[in-house]
């Protein structure tokens, strides 16, 4: 049986998963403290009680993020990881493979090589993170990382990018959800890292 | 800080909201998941929240240049009007009488002496266009004017190499910041806002403004200062926002 998934790649996706629900779920609340659109987050979808247990919970899982998110990015490119699985991505090639998912055409015979839609999602997932990160910097220091907010319009300009990173992290996490509801093996594979009769 | 914070589903953090909120968390099944945590232990998880807070204020400091500027705005971007915060509406901001008051200064200084409101106004003062960031999200641009607070401090014969300096206020609200905030040039007594005696919605006689903190690390109706090396805490600091809250 072929390894599917190496172990790091196992440890770093489910620690990110974890980290991913609680920055969102604490972030959430945080919102609702002060809006930034004309709607809240239902507070039963949300972490920490109140804006203080919120905020706590969000600065000590961005660590768990962030640590994370670099461990598992260095061995993707110091292995190869990343470059075998990921690339090369052709526009064409991701608009073909997204509508055969969508006519509910799903390869799946090897789950170790991706299609061209598989590829773009993760690394829009990776680019998405990486933006939530900085954007996630300038808002907890807008003064110590000043040079850096003023790429991305500042404070304010920092809340509503973080905010829409976000938005693309959560859609990504619903389908992904759903591909690995259509493919349930899939699920397994990222525990054991093996594909029973594979 | 701002009136909406009584919105906040909890006023303290007390033991009974902590086990409320950790039990919402469980039914998130964001818990189940944290490995080596006892899960019916909601104590021992906030005693790693408050851990990683603490861990956080370290990295604060570390990261906090004492040379880096806020930036400054040109008036035209003061917000109009400016909101009011505190944990309290507006019209219970405690009116201080001009004539009675007295700045106490103690703890680690040379001169223990209580100060007038003339003796202060007559102190060198600048000025400064900054952006308030309030610790729920929001930011409001506004122009203090005052005395820099680190020549006060030398004034005052302050034990500059001490690590905190604490504030009691008026309206019973505390706090306190780290020296190297408390010597930072733009870390002001703000006796002045948009060029006028400072109202007392907006903490008369005098705030501190600290541009590198969040809003609710710039106490109002300062009636006492002291420099220690203990960590005086802060009123929601006390209750489980992060102490440095640097910004």
């Amino acid at each position: 049986m072929k390894t599917v998934h190496p172990l790091l790649v196992r440890i770093t996706h489910w620690v990110n998963a974890l980290a991913v629900l609680v920055m969102v779920a604490s972030g959430w609340k945080i919102y609702n403290a002060s809006p930034l659109f004309d709607f809240t987050f239902p507070a039963g979808a949300t972490l920490g009680g109140w804006l203080a247990g919120a905020l706590q919970w969000h600065f000590a899982a961005m660590w768990v993020l962030a640590v994370n998110g670099m461990i598992y990015l260095a061995y993707g490119i110091l292995s190869g990881h990343l470059r075998r699985r990921m690339l090369p991505i052709s526009p064409r090639a991701m608009l073909h493979d997204v509508l055969n998912a969508l006519r509910g055409r799903l390869a799946h015979d090897d789950l170790s090589v991706y299609n061209a839609a598989q590829k773009a999602a993760y690394v829009g997932a990776i680019l998405l993170a990486i933006g939530l990160i900085l954007t996630g910097l300038v808002i907890w220091k807008p003064v110590q990382f000043y040079a850096l907010g003023s790429l991305i319009g500042d404070y304010e300009g920092a809340r509503r990018l973080h905010f829409f990173c976000m938005t693309g992290i959560v859609l990504f996490v619903l389908v992904h959800v759903l591909m690995v509801i259509l493919v349930p093996k899939t699920f397994l594979t990222m525990i054991t890292g093996r594909l029973k009769n594979g | 800080m701002d009136s909406k914070l009584e919105n906040h589903e909890g006023p303290l953090l007390g033991s009974i909201e902590r086990r409320l909120f950790l039990r919402r968390g469980l039914t998130l099944g964001a818990l189940s998941l944290l490995a080596g945590c006892d899960l019916t232990d909601d104590e021992s998880v906030q005693k790693v929240l408050t851990a990683m807070s603490r861990w956080n204020d370290g990295v604060q400091a570390e990261i906090f240049s004492p040379q880096r500027l806020a930036p400054e705005f040109p008036e035209s971007r003061i917000t109009r009007p400016f909101p009011f915060n505190a944990f309290y509406d507006e019209d219970e901001a405690p009116v201080v009488d001009a004539g009675d008051y007295k700045l106490e200064v103690g703890g680690l200084v040379k001169e223990k002496k209580a100060w007038r409101l003339p003796e202060l106004y007559a102190l060198p003062q600048v000025s400064q266009v900054t952006r308030h960031i309030c610790v729920e999200g929001w930011s409001a641009i506004g122009k203090w004017s005052g005395p820099r607070f680190s020549d006060f401090l030398q004034r005052v014969g302050a034990d500059t190499t001490a690590r905190y300096v604490g504030f009691k206020c008026a309206d019973k609200y505390y706090g306190s910041i780290d020296m190297a905030t408390a010597l930072h040039p733009q870390t002001i007594m703000a006796f002045r806002y948009a060029d006028q005696v400072l109202p007392a919605k907006y903490g008369f006689p005098w705030k501190l403004r600290v541009p590198t903190k969040l809003g609710f690390k710039n106490p109002k109706h300062i009636v006492a200062m002291f420099v220690s090396n203990e960590n005086p805490g802060g009123y929601w600091e006390d209750q489980g926002y992060n102490w440095f809250s640097g910004s």
